[in-house]
């Protein structure tokens, strides 16, 4: 099976809501090593991301995600909204004209997006960031796609190696973005912006499942 | 919580209506994207300055915009850097010219979003320069962190490059300015309470009755260390020490030594803070030629203050003491 643009907005509604529903939870997770928006910012960000996506037509998802990575770059500020809105932007890229995605595509548009949110934040793996969680999740899907399994069985591992890499951000000493300044007292506390890639991982799998 | 407010989401737009209507002889304000911006912009021939940050470290930097100072300020939520079409609509409406500066504190989102808007304004044919303040030296291991932070050289540096691009220096000269005013500048702040990000509802970090946090920043994060509460000659010997040293200040500098509220605490406890702060300088032979006392970038409601000095020249002082007409810093104007 592969996912046509109904389903990639059926994705990235899902986001939404989850984010929306985990909004309290990632602003605590903030609060703690960070300086309490992220929920709030992910959530104005994702509201209007689902409002702009209602106005681009059925068709070419990648012009669907680049303009949910434009709807990011212009509601959410602080340094979600350029890394979020990069990855979108990127993964748009990647699927410019085309009307599905197997999970080849899956795979080739998660990396271009994880590689432009390195570019943009400059962050490695293991500096407690989004990319802890992006980065397994695009190696999942791509060594998933590669053993030829479908889109819906490619996500579930992405979403599961995102799940991993959020959980080994909690023992890590942040060396990026505010969390940072805290050095080792940035231990024990999970990162909310892995937080908020698994949910993005795993409102994919979950959406595009069927 | 308790806030002087209507709705926590409406603080930042109301609080802009609140400035539109307070000062709309001086600034224009536009909502979508927000910006403040003078209401004679773009002035022909002259340097525009644009800086911008998040919302709740008022007057920063909307108080600030006004003939001798900043051409536009762009407010983010609260404690969130500002979004770049907000930065690229305010870039546009202050290009006389003559190019754009954006002043750009060291905030990992702040800096990525300065750097999308500044691409997309060469991408519209405007020459823009960007200088990031990082003046904070609570930072110690700038390696291993997002480096240090821009906190109350900002706002000097706003000021004194306001005052070049009126004497008609170029955005290269001033760009080099504002580098020299950050290079030249060392802060330190410090919290007795935390603050509550109206949103949030409950207080970024607990502090217990006798503690306070060392190192803070401007967004209600912690600091680098906790300890307990000590006298105020005590606390302005730990900032201003970690200040000197940095740089190092040395015994015949002559420095503009601001004392800076963040938010909570009273003009007459800054005093206090002042007289230790003038006795620990010139105990090491540190003249203060300038001074600037009081609540200029803020972090909501928290109580604390922070230091910031500026090794002082005869052009910064010179441009200091230019004259500045905006909302919140008004002299010889």
């Amino acid at each position: 099976m592969s996912a046509d643009s109904a389903a990639v907005r059926q994705w990235v509604e899902a986001y939404a809501a989850v984010v929306s529903e985990h909004r309290g939870e990632l602003t605590r997770l903030d609060q703690a090593i960070g300086d309490g928006d992220h929920g709030t910012n992910m959530d104005r960000g994702m509201r209007k991301a689902v409002e702009k996506l209602a106005g681009v037509p059925d068709g070419d998802v990648g012009a669907q995600l680049k303009a949910v990575g434009m709807a990011l770059i212009s509601s959410v500020g602080g340094a979600g909204g350029p890394l979020y809105g990069t990855l979108f932007m990127q993964m748009g890229q990647s699927t410019t004209g085309k009307e599905e995605l197997d999970a080849e595509a899956f795979a080739d548009a998660l990396e271009a997006g994880v590689k432009g949110v390195q570019a943009r934040g400059k962050a490695e793996p293991g500096d407690k960031t989004m990319v802890d969680a992006l980065l397994p999740a695009a190696a999942a899907l791509r060594a998933a796609a590669g053993e030829g399994a479908d889109l819906a069985a490619a996500l579930r591992r992405a979403a599961d190696a995102a799940r991993e890499g959020r959980d080994a951000t909690i023992p890590l000493v942040a060396r990026k973005g505010r969390a940072s300044y805290l050095g080792e007292r940035s231990r024990d506390h999970q990162d909310p912006g892995a937080t908020s890639s698994h949910l993005l991982l795993e409102s994919a799998a979950t959406a595009l499942a069927s | 919580m308790k806030k002087l407010i209507n709705a926590p989401d409406d603080v930042v737009r109301e609080a802009l209506e609140g400035i539109e209507a307070a000062h709309g002889d001086r600034v224009r304000v536009s909502y979508d994207p927000a910006y403040i911006v003078r209401a004679d912009a773009p002035v022909q021939g002259k340097v525009g300055i644009v800086s911008g940050g998040g919302s709740g470290h008022e007057p920063m930097h909307g108080g600030f915009v006004g003939p001798g100072m900043l051409d536009a300020a762009c407010p983010g939520e609260m404690f969130t850097s500002p979004t770049p079409d907000q930065m690229l609509e305010a870039t546009k409406a202050v290009n006389g010219g003559a190019g754009v500066l954006h002043i750009v504190k060291n905030y990992t989102g702040d800096v990525m979003n300065f750097e999308m808007a500044a691409e997309l304004g060469q991408g519209d044919g405007i020459e823009v320069a960007s200088v990031v303040t990082n003046d904070d030296v609570a930072v110690q291991d700038s390696l291993y962190t997002a480096g240090r932070r821009g906190v109350g050289i900002t706002v000097l540096a706003e000021k004194i490059c306001g005052a070049a691009a009126d004497d008609g220096k170029s955005l290269a000269e001033v760009a080099d300015l504002c580098r020299r005013v950050n290079d030249q500048g060392r802060s330190m702040g410090m919290a007795l309470t935390s603050c509550t990000v109206p949103s949030a509802g409950e207080p970024t970090f607990q502090l217990g009755e006798n503690e306070m946090e060392i190192g803070i920043g401007i967004h209600g994060e912690p600091g680098r260390e906790r300890m307990p509460l000590e006298p105020a000659a005590r606390i302005v010997e730990r900032l201003a020490g970690a200040i000197v040293e940095d740089l190092p200040y040395e015994s015949g500098d002559s420095v503009l030594a601001f004392v800076n509220g963040m938010g909570g605490t009273p003009l007459i406890e800054l005093y206090v803070a002042y007289r230790e702060l003038n006795r620990v300088l010139s105990d090491r032979g540190i003249t203060i030629a300038r001074n600037l006392i009081g609540p200029y970038i803020t972090s909501l409601e928290m109580a604390g203050c922070s230091i910031t000095l500026l090794r002082l020249d005869d052009e910064l002082t010179r441009y200091w003491d230019a004259p500045v007409n905006t909302p919140a810093l008004r002299w010889g104007a």
